[in-house]
């Protein structure tokens, strides 16, 4: 009875008498490399129960330190009545794990958890039933308690007997029943991440302290301009350093491999390379005259409405501004680092991609392998906030592990972090609106230039430069979302022109493209409300009919103690202005309601900006560890004051020349703000992503705080000094 | 490219006599503990200085431990992380972070802790600004800042 379907129903029917086929191992797929079944719609892809009668759940999904792990820990042993401790969570192994997709876009719950909570909760109900006909009961008499199936009479079952290192060899049943909000006892608790213990005795095992046997450690020796190739390699020049084992040269790709990690830095550091010329990138003191000069490869409006133009012909004011926001790099603090072993002609990958399912395939692609030759193994690495270098780490340490048949361990120092992980690309918004003589929008336009693609894989760098097989795609992420309005406004139209290149291999960071397009759209929403002299609240609340949209704002006016008001203030005299500056989002106009608050300080002589507090009302509907939003929503609002302020890569016409944290400034301990968070949980309603949107808020909360504070108005991030002071200048 | 020559470096560290053997004495203490003595609680995050991924005290004094050449260190006493407490004996920074759930990724989290015990060692009664102060040159991207800066001055009161 392999994979039979179970339907609740099917279930109630049958009683006590039903039978379950507990096989005593799954089907294996004949192609892919399995050790287990991973298929989407089977229980055992999510979960097994072992003898002893503790819970393995395998998912597709990551932690890459967001505290995710704990949340789908908690939501197994909910659905499944055991204890948090009983349950130990794998993710993100090819060979073990379902393919959820990709962990971005605050998914992780949305989607990945969603799914083990339904096959949790198929699982139980199996167990259930299975107690059921063991005691000759119908099912409905029995309950699910602290890993057993308790009968009236007291009797327990425990899942070990019923189900112990066994299969379940069941469909999840997209019926079976959650249980209901009031019988909860471990989701929706600000349970403590399992994780942390570890990491704070120095006990966990990320994937830069994982050593296999025989392991040897590389370094790729990059090109210092970022096209270059390798015309010629002088191996001689690192014959010296003990430990040495092998140059490898392929074309651009060239890299060293030795026997301790720091014969491999010093060789990486020693070896003499003669490289081609290549000065391809754009001048970065016209980056924006580049932009708006890239061919444009398609027109994309993401929203339509009424005729626009016509009306902001026809009002009684106009007014227009562009938007700027700078290339960013991840940042990790550790850079990325990837172990790659070859055995019996398989290649077994371990990093912390975010993506291991797709870097699969990508590694096959390069390699010339068959996808089912190779295995990817998710170990946690530093924060990466998107698609950052952990899968080009992957691909070095592979084509280093090839070359000399050994393993080899591959981090990246910190300029190549710096340097070569893929960067959010430069985005540029223009936009127009036209009010009426009351102030209020008679019609919207704007126009993104932004790269084409979407949240597709990201080429390799090792790929490009050894001239090996890859997609060559650009993959930026999801970046059209939120340029289109939250509002009810009577005429939109706004429009994505996507163009063909970008200066920099271009990947998400931290919500890609919701973060620009909402911060020119509540940017400029807020000069209208000032054009409007109107509180930049009640301005906004004038064209919202959303219900969850309006609370969020609502709560947050209270938290911050907003005093009614239109910006800017004008009423300070002195060097330090203050100001407060609102901004609301609905992510992508589809999830989480985020609405805050910035509270700055600017200082007039120094164009100096301090973000003094932030204010946060958000609804992510259901919340499975309130305090693990929390921390998301911190680091949210941490790390895009950050970007907001500070953030900015800067590149010569070959590369990048901001390699390390004095050359890429961000933000530090004195200037982190006073975080104030209000949750709004609903636990009746499904969960939605946290992990990003609250980011999306910020930038134009600091603008418009800026605006409230000084009466000028900063469209350009980052708001560095220089650009406060010629702003104030010019006001 | 100047030839070696292998040197064995005596030291203490977590309390135990230990010595490495090394062909590069300017090779920094981090490679040594991480990859000669399994020492993991240290990272490497920018070998510059800037992050403090890889703190570790010496003589009890924080320092970065991707700056120092081993062959200097003959005759310290080195604690790492993992020298700093146990779950069953945790330094209070330790306990304190947490309890303050202070740690996302976590690869700043030994950076934060060591530089705040040391800190604390020498100023048991901060302020908040103070703490900032301290923590100045210790980079968290995940954007842990208010809870460290929370357990710091938690472990502070419980001290
Ligand atoms: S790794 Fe030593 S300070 Fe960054
Ligand atoms: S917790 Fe990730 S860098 Fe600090």
């Amino acid at each position: 009875m392999d994979g039979m379907a179970l339907s609740r129903r099917g279930l109630i029917q049958a009683g006590g008498g039903l039978v379950i086929a507990f096989a005593a191992a799954g089907p294996k797929p004949a192609a892919a490399w399995t050790e287990k079944p991973v298929a989407l719609e089977q229980v055992d892809s999510f979960l097994a129960i072992g003898a002893d009668g503790r819970i393995t759940v395998y998912v597709g999904k990551v932690d890459l330190g967001t505290g995710v792990r704990t949340g789908f820990a908690q939501i197994a042993a909910e659905e499944l009545e055991v204890p948090l401790d009983r349950v130990a969570v794998v993710e993100g192994d090819t060979a073990l794990t379902p393919d959820q997709g990709p962990t971005y876009g605050s998914l992780s719950i949305q989607i990945g958890g969603v799914q083990l909570r339904q096959a949790a909760a198929t699982a139980r109900a199996a167990l259930v039933a299975e107690a059921a006909r063991r005691v000759g009961l119908p099912a409905e008499a029995l309950r699910a308690e602290s890993g057993a199936v308790v009968a009236p009479d007291g009797r327990r079952l425990a899942y070990a007997e019923l189900v112990g290192g066994k299969a379940f060899s069941l469909a999840v049943d997209p019926g079976a029943t959650i249980k209901p909000p009031e019988q909860r006892r471990i989701v929706g608790r600000p349970v403590p991440r399992v994780d942390i213990p570890d990491k704070v005795f120095g006990r966990f095992r990320y994937v830069h302290d994982l050593k296999v046997p025989g392991m040897l450690h590389g370094r790729a020796v990059r090109p210092p301009a970022m096209g270059a190739t390798a015309e010629a390699v002088d191996e001689a020049s690192v014959a010296g350093i003990p430990g040495i084992v092998k140059v490898v040269h392929e074309k651009g790709f060239v890299g060293v491999v030795a026997e301790t990690e720091w014969a491999a830095i010093r060789a990486q550091q020693a070896l003499k390379v003669r490289w081609s010329a290549w000065a391809g990138l754009p001048d970065q003191a016209k980056l924006w005259e580049h932009v708006r000069a890239t061919p444009v490869g398609q027109r994309q409006v993401t929203s339509e409405k009424g005729d626009p133009a016509a009306a902001i012909q026809g009002a009684a004011r106009r007014l227009s501004a562009s938007y700027d926001f700078a290339i960013h790099t991840h940042g990790s603090m550790g850079p990325s680092c990837a172990v790659a072993e070859f055995k019996d002609g398989r290649l077994t990958s371990w990093s912390a991609s975010q993506a291991t399912h797709n870097l699969r395939k990508q590694l096959a692609m390069m390699l010339g392998l068959p996808v089912e030759q190779v295995r990817c193994i998710y170990l946690e690495g530093a924060g990466c906030y998107g698609r950052n270098g952990h899968e080009d780490a992957a691909a070095d340490a592979a084509l280093l592990a090839r070359a000399v048949g050994r393993p080899v361990r591959v981090q990246w120092m910190r300029a190549e972090e710096h340097g070569w992980d893929p960067k959010g690309p430069p985005t540029l918004i223009d936009l127009r609106a036209g009010l009426d003589a009351q102030g209020k929008v008679v019609g919207w336009e704007s126009e993104a230039y932004i790269p084409k693609g979407a949240g597709g894989n990201v080429d390799l760098v090792a790929a490009d430069l050894a001239g090996l097989p890859k997609e060559s795609l650009l993959s930026p992420g999801n970046i059209v979302h939120n340029l289109a309005q939250p509002y009810a406004l009577p005429a939109v139209r706004t429009v994505c022109h996507r163009l063909e290149t970008t200066p920099f291999r271009p990947s998400w960071i931290r919500t890609p493209g919701r973060m620009q397009n909402t911060y020119a759209n509540e940017a400029f929403l807020d000069e209208l409300a000032a054009a409007a002299g109107a509180d930049p609240i009640e301005y906004r609340l004038s064209v919202l009919d959303d219900p969850r949209g309006r609370e969020v704002l609502e709560r947050v006016a209270r938290l911050a103690n907003w005093q009614t008001r239109p910006s800017p203030r004008r009423d300070q005299t002195g060097e330090v202005l203050r100001g407060r500056g609102v901004t609301y989002v609905k992510y992508e106009l589809v999830r989480t309601y985020v609405a805050g608050v910035a509270e700055v300080e600017v200082n007039r002589r120094s164009g100096d900006i301090r973000v003094t507090r932030f204010f946060c009302a958000h609804d992510c509907g259901q919340v499975i560890n309130p305090d693990a939003v929390k921390a998301q929503i911190e680091g949210n609002v941490v790390s895009t004051v950050s970007r907001t302020l500070l953030e900015e890569l800067t590149f010569d016409r070959s590369t990048v020349t901001s390699l390390d944290w004095a050359g890429y400034r961000t933000i530090a301990f004195p200037q982190v703000p006073e975080i104030v968070i209000e949750l709004i949980d609903r636990p009746a309603d499904r969960p939605w992503g946290a992990g990003e949107p609250a980011a999306a808020v910020v930038p134009s909360a600091v603008s418009n705080a800026v605006f409230d504070a000084t009466g000028v108005r900063l469209r350009s991030v980052p708001f560095t000094p220089a650009k406060v002071r010629a702003a104030l200048q010019g006001a | 490219m100047s030839q070696t020559v292998a040197r064995t470096v005596a030291m203490t560290v977590n309390g135990r006599a230990v010595s490495v053997t090394v062909d590069d004495p300017a090779m920094p203490l981090l490679y040594a503990l991480r990859n000669d003595l399994g020492l993991t609680g240290p990272h490497y995050g920018c070998g510059l200085g800037q992050c403090g991924a890889c703190t570790v005290h010496v003589d009890g004094a924080a320092m970065r431990s991707c700056l120092l050449p081993v062959g200097e260190l003959a005759g310290k006493q080195v604690t790492t992380l993992e020298g700093l407490g146990t779950p069953d004996r945790p330094h209070p920074v330790q306990a304190a972070f947490i309890a303050e759930q202070a740690v996302q990724c976590g690869y700043c989290a030994n950076g934060m802790i060591m530089e705040s015990a040391a800190f604390l060692a020498r100023t048991p009664k901060p302020s908040e600004a103070q703490v900032r102060e301290a923590l100045a040159n210790n980079i968290c991207r995940c954007g842990t800042q208010p809870r460290v800066v929370r357990a710091v001055l938690r472990a502070a009161s419980q001290a």
